[in-house]
């Protein structure tokens, strides 16, 4: 794909969300030494009746789908041909790397022996019958797809650079050591960018291959996500447990994904105050619904198959939390069915936060709020413990705001109006 | 619009491929599953009308494990001379445990906990890198720290909550009884809660033993028990199985159905990925139609004259 639909953001890193950012950052990576200094009990209220907590059920379970929107965004431009979104794919693909990078040191934080990970790595290990074995090793190839998809971002840029600060800065240093900066640094630099001319277009060339893979895997583990839970049948409140879980979470990861999609374009074009890509959003926003449907058809017709539906009215604890999620999808998805609301950026952003939330309150109620191990167990997230996945969470926003300052990671403008051009908005999406 | 079309049928064509993969990858599954009992293993036989909830039990069980099984005793606040061993339940440091259920002055009961040592566990079939394991030969469902990642799915997966995690440790284990596999039992024959119990109220052996005298019980002392011996048939059986005067959802012990958590989720999860042919088949057709996309959308470009980059 061509390189110059993309651009840099140009702008200064330093801004005072920046410092918010890195402050809670900070404040979550603290903790997450002291949980491995004094033992997780320490910063977590998780207990032997709720051995997951908030750390599983949020930056696991829920941060994966809604790192989703890169599989989403790959969905429609590769498999159903909608080219004129690849400009957006990039930032897409950026948010997920994060999502899953961070999904994954989340595990590891999680972990009570992370030293023994490796056996994911001994076939006399490796245990077919666990989905967590699945997940983790599809979240783990995963995120190896993301950085090679995101990898052409990071070699335009060591082909194009100058090296101008580390110039400035390899100068300053070699200034005070009173001494003569060697040329050989001078000729490495040139050595990395050829080697990064060299590699571009012959990984431009494999990538697709990488790509499909970077459909295929999601696809995988975020239908197992769901069957996690399939085992917990004493536990699970019947409102979810069902045999449909893997395909329920399936389902919900895409409409999260093009939901976050959009709410990730129009966040980021209120922030870096670039035009809204309304167009763009609009087209896919006509998706949503579809995906939305199938999934409450699903719901309500196993409930009504397992004889749940009166349990879903009972408007006990249970129910309310399962009704809040179906309407708050539902209502996302009936502002959607409409035209012009879907050319609207103030309710493309609504629906779409009202189905991330519904969404995301569904993989809550599964891994947390529907889960009851018995009489005597309680659990609500310690402060340290939200304020890791608090510290987590800022760390990917951080990460993202930088990155797109440095990489070529935003639709360059021109193209895109160019491609509005040539797709008009007639054209469905 | 003329790339839509094209696109919608591929699309219906992944689904007839990974639908034929799923129904072939079904029947499969189902061919070669289904467990049965295997009543020549060993377990233990609790009667909570024999126990006289003297925690002797509790006692041979740190005693004999506490090195080997990372258990360390449990002070109780009261306990400033840190005289007695008095956890509140199964914990970190705790793998068996006598509880006293009081419905009144009259009708009251004691019960033990600790693994039930199920036919076909839940924790072994959640566990991702094979640390819980069961030994075919003597039913024993045990663990291995060396292997174990914590992730603490088998505490999720188990529906009696028995596997408990060292919260407070810097490096943390799973705790659950393993019938003194590598303790006890190969030097005596018997787990040390059953060889110490004065009262006769833990029986050690092979599971069929163990029905038949259960059975034996029931029949011989009519109005005595409850008309059912917990574990013979919960989950898909257990080998460690109770016997008592009180309701056993009263004891602690759920009241649970028949079938094993684990055949149900293994038969989906052996649905989804049998001979790893729908995910094969799911990549293949993925890269067709990326391929065909990509190609389409070259030539499309190429007439037009308006690459602007292009691909390739």
């Amino acid at each position: 794909m061509g390189h110059d639909e993309y651009q840099t953001h140009e702008a200064k890193i330093l801004t005072p969300s920046f410092i918010v950012l890195l402050t809670l950052t900070l404040i979550g990576f603290a903790l997450i030494i002291l949980r491995f200094v004094k033992g997780i009990g320490t910063v977590s209220n998780m207990s032997d009746g709720y051995p997951w907590g908030i750390w599983i059920t949020y930056d696991v379970a829920t941060g994966t789908a809604i790192a989703c929107g890169g599989y989403a965004m790959a969905i429609l431009v590769y498999i159903r041909n909608r080219m004129h979104y690849h400009p957006m794919i990039r930032s897409a693909i950026l948010t997920s790397m994060f999502g899953y990078g961070l999904a994954g040191f989340s595990v590891m934080v999680d972990l009570g022996r992370p030293w023994n990970a490796y056996n994911f790595f001994v076939p006399s290990k490796w245990q077919v019958n666990s989905a967590m074995f699945e997940v983790a090793v599809c979240v783990m190839a995963y995120t190896m797809v993301l950085i090679i998809e995101f990898l052409p971002a990071i070699l335009t840029t060591l082909e194009k650079t100058e090296w101008k600060t580390l110039q400035h800065m390899l100068d300053l240093v070699y200034g005070r050591l009173g001494m003569e900066r060697p040329e050989r640094i001078g000729d490495r630099l040139d050595k990395v960018k050829e080697l990064a001319a060299w590699a571009r277009p012959r990984l431009d060339k494999v990538l697709i291959f990488v790509i499909v893979l970077g459909i295929t895997l999601p696809t995988m583990h975020q239908s197992s996500l769901g069957s996690l839970l399939l085992i917990a049948s004493t536990k699970l409140h019947p409102l979810w447990h069902t045999g449909f879980l893997p395909l329920l979470f399936l389902i919900n990861c895409m409409y999260i994904g093009y939901s976050i999609a959009i709410l990730e374009s129009v966040i980021s074009c209120y922030a870096f105050k670039r035009p809204f890509e309304t167009k763009e959003l609009s087209g896919m926003a006509r998706i949503i619904p579809f995906l939305t449907v199938i999934w409450l058809s699903v719901v309500i017709g196993d409930l009504a198959w397992r004889g749940q539906l009166g349990t879903a009215l009972s408007f006990n604890f249970y129910s309310c939390f399962f009704l809040l999620e179906f309407c708050l999808i539902a209502a996302g998805s009936l502002i959607l069915f409409s035209k012009k609301k879907r050319e609207s950026i103030r309710w493309l952003f609504v629906s779409a936060a009202l189905i991330v939330f519904g969404g995301a309150l569904y993989r809550f109620n599964v891994y947390l709020i529907g889960f009851n191990p018995g009489k005597g167990w309680h659990y609500f997230p310690a402060l340290a413990e939200l304020m890791v996945t608090v510290g987590i969470v800022a760390f990917e926003i951080l990460g993202y705001q930088v990155l797109v300052k440095l990489l070529p990671v935003l639709p360059r403008l021109h193209t895109r109006e160019q491609h509005a051009a040539t797709h008009p908005l007639g054209e469905k999406a | 619009m003329t790339m839509g079309k094209p696109s919608r049928r591929q699309f219906l064509k992944i689904m007839g491929a990974t639908g034929a993969a799923l129904l072939a990858g079904k029947k499969a599954a189902v061919a070669n599953e289904g467990h049965k009992i295997n009543n020549e293993t060993i377990g233990m036989l609790y009667d909570a009308t024999k126990c006289v909830g003297c925690k002797a039990c509790m006692s041979a069980c740190k005693r004999v494990n506490g090195d080997y099984g990372s258990l360390s005793y449990e002070r109780a606040k009261f306990d400033t001379d840190g005289l007695w061993d008095a956890p509140e339940d199964l914990s970190g440091s705790t793998r068996t445990l006598i509880k006293l259920f009081k419905q009144s002055e009259q009708e009251w009961s004691y019960v033990k906990y600790s693994c039930m040592h199920c036919q076909k566990p839940s924790c072994v079939s959640v566990c991702p890198v094979a640390a819980m394991t069961r030994d075919p030969e003597t039913g024993i469902v045990d663990y291995n720290k060396n292997t174990c990642i914590g992730c603490r799915y088998c505490q999720v997966a188990c529906a009696f909550n028995i596997p408990k995690f060292q919260w407070e440790k810097a490096i943390p284990q799973i705790v659950k009884c393993d019938l003194c596999k590598n303790t006890n039992l190969p030097k005596k024959g018997i787990s040390a809660c059953a060889e110490v119990c004065p009262a006769g109220a833990i029986m050690f052996g092979k599971r069929k033993d163990l029905l038949e005298e259960a059975e034996k019980r029931l029949r011989e002392n009519p109005g005595k028990y409850i008309n059912h011996i917990y574990g013979a048939n919960e989950l898909g059986g257990t080998n460690h199985l109770y016997l008592a005067s009180m309701q056993f959802n009263k004891l602690g012990l759920p009241t649970l159905k028949d079938e094993a958590p684990a055949e149900f989720s293994e038969k989906i999860q052996h649905t989804i990925y049998k001979g790893f042919i729908a995910p094969v088949a799911l990549y293949s057709t993925l890269c067709f139609i990326a391929l065909k996309n990509m190609k389409g959308h070259g030539e499309d470009e190429h007439d037009t004259k308006n690459d602007k980059g292009g691909h390739h």
